[in-house]
């Protein structure tokens, strides 16, 4: 069975990804396309693993499983806290620091 | 399927006996976070402070008995070692970046520890979780609480930041490059004043820095795609013999340039500095421009000449459109900053851009004469003469206060000539030693790098860049000329008196600016002794 769909389709979601980080508005959701461009790449490694017959991609997506579970911590605890100040997880709002 | 089932497993050689000045890093930081847990909170920061410098000192003398005790590789070619399983490479250039970081990390936890400026608590948030103006804020300072998690948050990101660029295979550098970040990107939104900016720019380095380590990643599988493997000799054999698909190649070879050009600071991804450097308590701010430079520039030059250091030709272009650009952007766009974390923020892109020139200008061991470094050991050195500098300044602009904290626009520096003259002749050392002018560090620094670049045959990106730092020292004379001839607007600024602290980071930064200008030879020599790469 060829790999060729599975890699069309990471690409895929590794673009909406992309494009949804870039055109919306709301960080949790930024940080939602964030987290599809990581299970794009998972989806490239499990795919590239099958082709090589090896198993080099398939631990790499394990490890990248486990450090986008470290980034989800992070990464609400800084949405939460902003959100609490300004009432507001909108990315347009914080604008403080420009020029 | 079958090749699948085959593959077995193999339990991991660790050996510690070359790994520990790593292993005590994240020693101390685990140690950190249990001290936080166990002590009471009256002693929890001499504990911190204690624990994490003696762990500093510990790995740092590590790092000297592992490079006294180097075996060779590949027949002597060079010195060094593959360790665990494959995945690290302890060799000159991953030593010497240890023990840059290792000297830089011990003065910025100095920093950190700074408590007299804000008489009698750290720079960091009382209380991180209490919103600012609030009852809950107002107790929490009034009491005096401070967070001393960020002594094993910093140790952590020293951690990674060591790890980052001794990865001898993708996956450990993208795991590196997120214990780097991670720690940073909390530390970034901790500062006492200010919060509100303080967050967002924490918002601001969370999310760009998320969305450039998923390029990292997709490069990676990519890269892994064309290779079959994530082990840079591997992919460098794969790059020699041609075997994989050239797409899969080149587009992967950009998305991974993406993800560590962004860790730099470069143009077009350098967007975040200013902002985060601005942002970000000065502390964190002064760690994270020496010591994240180092290991990201550690990464990017380990990948691109171990990794794709065949495929030469088809990077080479990129990077020396990038350099042009990113000094011609750092250094025209400071030229216009009002505020001074944010002037300095764009002169470390311009510093990036200049780093760029020596990587482009591909100098290797081979071909250069007896007495020449090579393109690698002169940004080595570059790196360290600039992150000694970079930590002493923005030590320099913690002092300068007024009623509501650090006050960093630049019209209200007017005058600090006449009000302290010693710290603004500091200030001023470091600025030139910034813009390259001899006797200071910056001087040889830039030597270093243009002549290896030039000998490399990029003397047009030399030319550029020699027009960039005459575009650059414009806009440091110009904060000199504040400084010393203009009159202070109203009360003018204070300049506190710092612990003891403080004052031994500021005077480690200018005492090194100064010999690395006046006796460069020990380091440059240090920093042949690294070496190359080995594969």
């Amino acid at each position: 069975m060829s790999v060729t769909p599975f890699l069309v389709l990471s690409a895929l979601l590794f673009s909406i990804g992309a494009i949804g980080v870039l055109v919306r508005r709301n960080a949790i959701v930024v940080f939602m396309c964030v987290e599809l461009m990581l299970n794009a790449s998972n989806l490239a490694f499990v795919a590239f693993a099958r082709q090589h017959g090896n198993l080099d991609g398939q631990i790499a997506a394990f490890f990248v499983m486990v450090v986008a579970a470290a980034e989800v911590v992070v990464g609400l605890a800084i949405i939460m806290t902003i959100f609490r100040t300004r009432r507001s997880a909108s990315v347009d709002d914080a604008s403080l620091l420009k020029y | 399927m079958n090749t699948l089932a085959e593959a077995t497993f193999d339990s991991p050689e660790i050996a510690y006996g070359r790994l520990y000045p790593l292993l005590i890093i994240f020693g101390v930081a685990i140690v950190g976070v249990l001290v936080e847990a166990f002590l009471p909170r009256r002693q929890r920061y001499t504990a911190q402070l204690v624990l994490s410098l003696g762990g500093l000192v510990a790995s740092l003398v590590g790092v000297v008995l592992v490079a006294r005790d180097l075996p060779s590789h590949n027949d002597g070619a060079s010195l060094g070692s593959i360790e665990a399983m494959g995945a690290i490479a302890v060799d000159g250039p991953s030593l010497f970046i240890w023990g840059a970081l290792l000297v830089l990390s011990f003065i910025s936890v100095l920093l950190f520890a700074e408590r007299q400026l804000e008489g009698g608590v750290t720079a960091f948030a009382g209380q991180a979780a209490a919103l600012p103006g609030t009852e809950a804020e107002r107790q929490a300072s009034s009491q005096g609480v401070e967070h001393t998690e960020v002594f094993p948050l910093m140790m952590f990101a020293i951690g990674g930041m060591m790890l980052f660029p001794a990865s001898n295979d993708l996956l450990t550098m993208f795991v590196a490059l997120e214990v780097l970040s991670l720690p940073l990107y909390l530390l970034c939104g901790l500062a006492r004043r200010r919060r509100l900016i303080s967050q967002e720019a924490a918002l601001k380095y969370f999310l760009l820095g998320a969305f450039s380590s998923a390029f990292f990643l997709y490069g990676t599988a990519l890269i892994y795609g064309f290779a079959g493997s994530v082990q840079l000799a591997d992919i460098s054999a794969a790059v020699s013999a041609r075997v994989g698909s050239s797409t899969l190649l080149l587009t992967g070879m950009g998305l991974l340039a993406v993800g560590l050009l962004f860790k730099v600071g470069a143009a077009p991804f350098h967007a975040w500095t200013p902002d985060v450097y601005q942002g970000a308590p000065t502390a964190v701010t002064a760690f994270m421009s020496a010591c994240t430079k180092i290991a990201a520039f550690g990464a990017l030059l380990r990948v691109f000449y171990v990794g794709l250091g065949s495929a030469r030709w088809d990077w080479q272009p990129m990077m020396w459109a990038i350099a042009g650009l990113t000094m011609a952007i750092g250094s025209v766009i400071a030229i216009t900053q009002t505020d001074i974390k944010r002037m300095l923020a764009y002169s470390s892109i311009a510093h990036a851009g200049f780093i760029i020139t020596g990587l482009v200008g591909v100098q290797q061991g081979v071909n250069a004469a007896e007495a020449e470094i090579t393109s690698l050991q002169s940004i080595l050195f570059y790196l360290v003469a600039y992150g000694f500098a970079s930590i002493g300044a923005f030590a320099v602009v913690t002092l300068v206060r007024d009623a509501g904290g650090e006050t960093t626009h630049l019209s209200r520096w007017a005058g600090l000539g006449r009000e302290a003259p010693i710290v603004a002749g500091v200030f001023a050392f470091f600025l030139l030693a910034f813009a390259g002018i001899p006797l200071t560090s910056g001087f040889t620094g830039k030597w270093a790098v243009f002549t290896s670049a030039w000998s490399g045959g990029a003397w047009p990106l030399v030319l550029l860049a020699v027009l960039m730092s005459v575009v650059a020292a414009f806009f440091y004379v110009r904060v000199i000329v504040i400084m010393f001839f203009s009159d202070p607007v109203g009360d003018g600024p204070t300049v506190a008196v710092p612990s003891i602290l403080t004052t031994v980071t500021i005077t480690v930064g200018a005492t090194m600016t100064l010999v690395l200008g006046v006796m460069p030879q020990p380091v440059l020599d240090l920093a042949r002794q690294a070496g190359e790469f080995i594969r």
